[in-house]
């Protein structure tokens, strides 16, 4: 082996990370305490652990190329990946950096030895594809199963199962832009305006008609889907680049006119004491007004505020669940398989007598559509709805999901969303450097799974296996 | 059947067609010959409607077509196989044949299916790949199998020959003559391979800088000397 090359490896990447981390770790800007202004504050300790760390780890990648190093690195990056918590060190940042460095470090060496990257270059060749399908057809329903047990394990606490409901609403978000995004193939940067219209519709019916949450749920849905089809028509001749800076546009126009509509939308304010869901009308409050019943009442239970949380969680993962199923069923439809072609070829579309027009509306009436409802959801989880909350970085969050999981794939989506949505708030504890490693992970996985964590396609239509089998050499 | 009268059609300012005036009856194979540039392909799609016509008349059966959506041109029952194929890369071979079946009555799939694999039985062994994978033969085979899947009265196809060897060639124009002669199917063939398409041609046109210059039965435009000058001899 080359010690020399690998330690210049090495220490040109400590270097490119000591003038990445002086500017970034090195220099803080402090508020000076009463007065006005502004002091730096230097952390050189800081980045001497930093740019050691990215030595170290850059010269154990280096040494992976060996295959008689792999087994030793990959015990002792494991070994200081689960014991470098246990350890006492009065640097919180030096557990946290070495615990990720050290993780990533041993997945790689766990690939390698055990001879995984082979799959991982033949990504176009069938191995990888049935690994994919594989994974959606087993993980699916255990991820499912998981999800339905989750509120009742006894270490889901009321922190869990709130991220737990967030996570879901991305994945239902991510499930509804990938109709849009990874079926119909049309690139839209603004799907947080539907969110907003669901969101919205629902908080304004609810307080001025004081209807329940499962009336205004349908007519979110359908207000979204209607503001789907206004956006539709102007963009339908549009395609790539240009389809996608029009359509954020529209996710802006959406947020700015509930933004300044004071009289309309409460302005910047919002509105809140947005009504909370019932269960069959029972609501879930201590002392129910006069003449209903509470939920705890009716069974005999507790009062407890956790029942609401729980009703929650259910609800999403129902709507959730609803979105995938309609999605997995629509694409075996002639109108799903006429989106997944016009993704292929629009020209070659139209020559086959589809129309582009109602095709493309109908993807992105439904894709709105279930923005409405999480949109109807995240306002009566919330009970406080504002522009704020509609921001174009959510169309972003949604869209990376998209992108992430492997445009099309829905096991995918639900992967990214756990991993964009669940990183960071995982990573809470390492404050300023929570997205740092947030950003770390999404460089990881353009680097090992460039085309998304699941980029595969299942056929609409499944063969027998014997014919499929025959077909394959 | 099909009847071309006078048909003009420009991208912006530039005109590609001047006035083309084709017929194609009932159960012919009829061949529009040209170089690189004459406007060929821009008369298929004119057909269609992708660009429209910006004058003359295109009958189908009596009607104007000239200006209807593709779409509906294509309800009509006319299907074509573009030029570059143009199959669906990511999906199956089944399922670009279920895409190509959109218009057709779904009662019909299932012996349509069977009907595109009796013409082109290499696609039956290939039905669970997906399209982008297959070969070049094989891709233009199942572009027309995927016109036919939309129970087409009149066939277009756009230089079928493109690109393949001489082998596939043979093949894919003997299944040409086969759904013409066994069928009965019309077919407009738009090929620069002259030699093949007016042997195969019951009639053919000729088209020079977007004008038919030429007209005659595929016999006597093969025999024709400006016709063997431009496009059968060594001309390119």
């Amino acid at each position: 082996m080359d010690v020399r090359a690998l330690l210049k490896d090495a220490g040109l990447a400590a270097f490119v990370a000591f003038m990445l981390a002086l500017p970034m770790i090195g220099f803080q800007t402090v508020d000076v305490s009463g007065g006005h202004g502004i002091t730096v504050v230097t952390r050189f300790g800081d980045v001497a652990i930093t740019v050691a760390l990215v030595l170290v780890g850059r010269i154990a990648l280096g040494l992976l190329d060996n295959t008689s190093w792999r087994l030793p690195i990959l015990l002792v990056s494991a070994a200081i990946a689960i014991g470098m918590p246990f350890v006492k060190n009065p640097y919180p940042v030096i557990t946290n950096l070495s615990v990720m460095a050290a993780a990533v470090i041993a997945i790689r060496a766990t690939w390698l030895y055990f001879g995984l990257s082979a799959v991982v270059e033949r990504d176009e060749g069938n191995r990888l594809g049935d690994a994919a399908a594989f994974v959606g057809r087993w993980f699916g329903p255990v991820f499912v199963i998981f999800a339905v047990i989750f509120p009742f394990l006894p270490t889901t606490s009321r922190y869990l199962l709130d991220l737990g409901i967030l996570v879901l609403t991305y994945v239902m978000l991510g499930w509804g832009l990938n109709v849009v995004v990874g079926l119909a193939g049309l690139l839209d940067l603004g799907y947080v305006a539907f969110y907003a219209v669901g969101a919205y519709s629902y908080a304004i019916i609810a307080h001025e008609f004081g209807w329940s949450f499962w009336a205004c749920l349908p007519l979110a849905g359908l207000f979204a889907a209607f503001f789907g089809v206004i956006l539709g028509f102007p963009v339908l001749r549009l395609r790539g680049d240009y389809l996608a800076i029009v359509t954020l546009g529209f996710g802006e126009i959406i947020r700015i006119v509930l933004l300044n509509w004071s009289s309309f939308s409460g302005g910047p304010n919002g509105i809140s004491g947005v009504p909370r869901p019932s269960f069959l009308g029972m609501p879930f409050t201590a002392n129910p007004p006069e003449g209903t019943t509470s939920f705890h009442q009716f069974f005999g239970l507790d009062f407890s505020p956790e029942h609401r949380i729980v009703f929650l969680y259910y609800l999403i993962l129902a709507l959730a669940l609803v979105t995938n199923s309609f999605t997995l069923r629509i694409r075996k439809l002639p109108i799903g398989r006429a989106w997944e072609a016009l993704r292929e070829d629009e020209i070659a579309c139209r020559a086959l007598g589809i129309n582009p027009t109602n095709t493309k509306l109908t993807a992105f009436a439904i894709g709105a559509m279930f923005a409405g409802f999480a949109g109807a959801f995240f306002a009566t989880r919330q009970g406080f709805i504002s522009p704020e909350s509609f921001a174009f970085i959510e169309s972003a969050v949604i869209l990376a999901i998209v992108v992430l999981g492997g445009m099309g794939s829905q096991i995918g989506v639900v992967l990214a969303a756990v991993l964009l949505i669940g990183i960071p708030e995982f990573f809470r504890e390492l404050a300023q450097y929570r997205m740092l490693a947030f950003g770390a992970a999404m460089v990881g996985i353009m680097i090992w799974r460039p085309r998304g964590l699941l980029a595969h396609r299942d056929p609409s239509i499944r063969l027998p296996e014997a014919a499929k089998a025959g077909a394959d050499d | 059947m099909l009847s071309i009268q006078g048909v003009s059609t420009s991208y912006g300012h530039i005109q590609a067609l001047h006035g083309v005036d084709i017929d194609v009856r009932k159960g012919e194979i009829v061949t529009l010959i040209g170089a690189n540039g004459a406007g060929k392909t821009t008369l298929l799609m004119t057909i269609c409607g992708s660009p429209r016509a910006s004058g003359g008349k295109i009958l189908f059966e009596g009607s104007d077509i000239s200006q209807r959506p593709t779409f509906e041109i294509v309800r009509l029952g006319i299907a074509q196989a573009p030029e570059g194929r143009r199959i669906f890369p990511r999906m199956t071979v089944l399922e670009n044949l279920q895409m190509g079946a959109t218009v057709a009555d779904p009662q019909y799939y299932e012996a349509d299916c069977q009907r595109v694999f009796g013409l082109f039985p290499i696609l039956d062994q290939r039905k669970a790949q997906r399209a982008g994978t297959l070969s070049g033969g094989e891709q233009q085979m199942l572009s027309i199998g995927r016109a036919l899947m939309s129970r087409p009265r009149l066939l277009l196809l756009d230089e079928p020959s493109l690109g393949l060897a001489p082998m596939i060639v043979k093949q894919i124009f003997s299944v040409i003559r086969d759904i013409n002669e066994k069928e009965g199917m019309t077919v407009f063939l738009v090929e620069q391979n002259a030699f093949h398409a007016l042997s195969l041609a019951h009639r053919g046109y000729v088209l020079a800088n977007g004008r038919v210059v030429l007209q005659g039965t595929g016999k006597e435009l093969l025999a024709n000397r400006e016709v063997r000058a431009a496009y059968l001899e060594g001309g390119h």
